[in-house]
């Protein structure tokens, strides 16, 4: 009875704070794009936009959810529920830090930790293919039909080199479990090279990313569901909450690669450098972001900004501030130091995404299909193939 | 309900696998149909070989079960290729008007 | 909890394969399939088989399947029409028949193995990548290299079979 109503706990906070980031992913994805794009965002909706995803979801939900008749009903509001189900399991397995002590209770930050829990990441994204494809085929309608078609034909193509990029780090941890995954990765070379997967599997990292952004239908391989290209693609029929399921599934999957390239590559909730040092490497970002918010809240230039900024360096120097009184607390320490690197590398991953879509151009889908088959699954393989030599070759 | 499971039913759930999948073999008409019923027939033969391994303490049914998928894989894909070139030529997926060298 | 979690995903293999056999579009047949693929996934996880479990959800549930779903939505297979050479008393007497035949194989199997111990979860600890790597590549290596040839064979025949002719 522990052990479930602790799993409960856990599972209630992670999908809480997962529904809500999904939420805010779209905000931040809007107004990087806006800003790269030299224009402002969504700002009249709340203090600079921050509303937006509230509004955004009120009018999903009142909208009129229309059925076509020639649609086949069953699978027709099948596919949505499928592609979303299947997209937030895989957080399940996710740690997002090392093991914590609250009282009486000691567990991992982690929901459930399976010895194939590479395994299971790989097998929930092989299935979510089939809520993209049913999507395409019940929608009974041309371009839906081919959306949904080239859209699973390109994830079940990229999940060759997503899975043989995610071979290499297991030969070199010799473990399937994320979790031990981390752990090997601990320790410093030379004092203060952190021994990420990265170093020596960079060219495995860069495969796992292209796969990644092609696995989750994000620009540049974004064509099957391009708005101006095909109509939108597999969702051209669905309306209000099923179209925002889809859309939910597709951030869910944007974070869970995001997650997985970090616990495999980057270390998890590790720190960069050594332990004394890193510890204020929180204090010293969010007291500098309240710093800096704080002047240009105050700049006399800015007349329409002078509450929303000062109240946002407010709220940094409150964060650096409990940064600080976690120092005090050891266990509390833990937890936010865990969490501000493990959400530090999956946002810098995140922001790699949304760069590349306000700045790249679409593939083709012939040529997309081409640069999966003939150049990166024999990247990945010799990838693997060398990882495997050098291990081979170094463990006599 | 009783609380504990004998091996012996595991067998017996696969053993009624195995004969769906023959019924639908028999009875189907559509081709592709009749394919899926093979794959339940295999998926039935599977969870036999993963029970005897757990019966036995030995991971050798795990290895043999992997065969069978491996090799379910291949039957897979040459024969969905079969089943798309006989529609190209016959337009028909039904297995009773494919009967042209019939006496 | 074990008997419970195999009664519950018995009952669903056991469903779905009959809606494998009795639908008439091919869609809900093959949706049929992979309900049957998962719950056998669970089922293996219960005996043990953590690495089989997840290839047959990979393999099977992700890959196989997706083939077949795209075939159907390719040909655009639609449903079946009645059947006019299979008279109705034969699919009867054949479904009892079947009945009878597996009540029997059931009243032989359960009297063959012993009834005493049930199924243990974490009975059979040897299911992991680490031990069907280790027996894969040393004894069942022949086995291994033949299939890898078999599946080239495989995808040049798909490959000639499926092309266009110019």
């Amino acid at each position: 009875m522990d052990f479930l109503i602790l799993s409960l706990i856990k599972a209630a906070i992670i999908a809480f704070v997962l529904l809500t980031t999904l939420a805010y992913l779209q905000w931040i994805e809007r107004k990087v794009i806006a800003h790269i794009q030299l224009r402002v965002g969504p700002y009249r909706v709340g203090p600079h936009g921050l509303l937006q995803p509230l509004a955004d979801v009120v009018k999903l939900i009142t909208k009129e959810g229309v059925i076509p008749s020639h649609v086949n009903k069953v699978f027709y509001l099948m596919a949505p529920f499928v592609a979303v189900t299947l997209a937030l399991i895989s957080i399940a397995v996710i740690p997002f830090g090392p093991e914590i002590t609250i009282g009486p209770v000691t567990t991992w930050m982690q929901l459930t930790d399976l010895n194939i829990g590479i395994l299971f990441v790989l097998a929930v994204s092989s299935v979510g293919v089939y809520g993209v494809a049913l999507g395409g085929w019940a929608s009974n309608n041309k371009y839906a039909l081919l959306g949904g078609l080239r859209s699973s034909a390109q994830m079940i193509s990229y999940e060759l080199p997503l899975a043989l990029a995610v071979a290499s780090p297991l030969l070199l941890a010799n473990t399937l479990s994320f979790r031990d995954m981390v752990n090997y990765q601990s320790g410093y070379w030379l004092g203060f090279i952190p021994r990420w997967n990265v170093w020596p599997e960079i060219l495995g990292f860069v495969v796992f990313m292209i796969a990644g952004f092609a696995e989750t239908n994000r620009v540049p391989f974004d064509l099957p569901e391009a708005e101006n290209e095909l109509v939108a693609g597999f969702h051209v029929e669905y309306s209000s909450m099923k179209f925002a399921a889809f859309f939910m599934a597709e951030y869910a999957n944007m974070v869970t690669v995001t997650c997985v390239a970090t616990l495999l590559f980057l270390g998890g909730w590790q720190p960069p450098f050594p332990e004394p040092y890193s510890d204020f490497v929180p204090i010293l970002i969010f007291v500098a972001g309240g710093l800096v918010a704080l002047y240009h809240g105050l700049h006399p230039a800015r007349r329409m900004d002078r509450f929303t900024l000062p109240a946002t360096a407010l709220l940094f120097l409150g964060i650096a501030a409990i940064f600080g009184v976690s120092f005090l607390v050891p266990v509390l320490k833990t937890i936010l130091m865990a969490l501000f690197w493990f959400c530090g590398k999956v946002g810098i991953l995140l922001f790699l995404f949304i760069w590349v879509r306000a700045t790249l151009p679409r593939f083709r889908y012939d040529q997309l299909m081409r640069f999966a088959w003939i150049f990166l699954f024999p990247l990945a393989m010799v990838n693997l193939l060398l990882t495997g030599l050098i291990v081979a070759l170094s463990s006599k | 309900m009783p609380t504990s499971v004998p091996i012996s039913w595991y067998l017996i759930l696969s053993a009624i696998l195995f004969g769906l999948g023959v019924a639908g073999f028999i009875y189907r008409r559509n081709v592709i149909t009749v394919f899926m019923s093979i794959e339940l027939m295999l998926n039935a033969v599977n969870l036999t070989f993963i029970t005897f391994s757990y019966t036995l303490r030995q991971v050798d049914g795990h290895i043999f079960s992997f065969f069978v998928m491996v090799v379910a894989a291949a039957e897979a894909a040459v024969g969905l290729a079969i089943i798309l070139t006989v529609f190209k030529n016959r337009e028909t997926l039904m297995i009773d008007d494919v009967s042209s060298m019939k006496y | 909890m074990t008997a419970l979690i195999f009664f519950l995903f018995a009952a669903i293999a056991v469903l779905c394969g009959i809606s494998l056999v009795t639908q008439t579009h091919p869609i809900a047949s093959a949706l049929s399939l992979i309900g049957v693929m998962g719950s056998l996934a669970i089922l293996y996880l219960q005996l043990g088989g953590e690495f089989i479990a997840a290839a047959q959800v990979i393999v099977y549930a992700g890959a196989i399947m997706v083939l077949f779903v795209f075939v159907i939505m390719l040909l655009n297979a639609g449903a079946e029409g009645t059947s006019l050479q299979v008279s109705n008393f034969a699919k009867y007497v054949g479904i009892l028949l079947l009945a009878a035949f597996l009540g029997l194989i059931s009243f032989v199997i359960q009297a063959m193995l012993p009834k005493t111990e049930g199924v243990v979860f974490g009975a059979f600890q040897g299911g992991t990548a680490l031990n069907i790597g280790r027996k894969l590549f040393t004894i069942y290596l022949l086995p291994f290299e033949v299939t890898s040839v078999l599946i080239l064979i495989a995808i040049l025949g798909a490959m000639v079979l499926a092309r266009k002719e110019i």
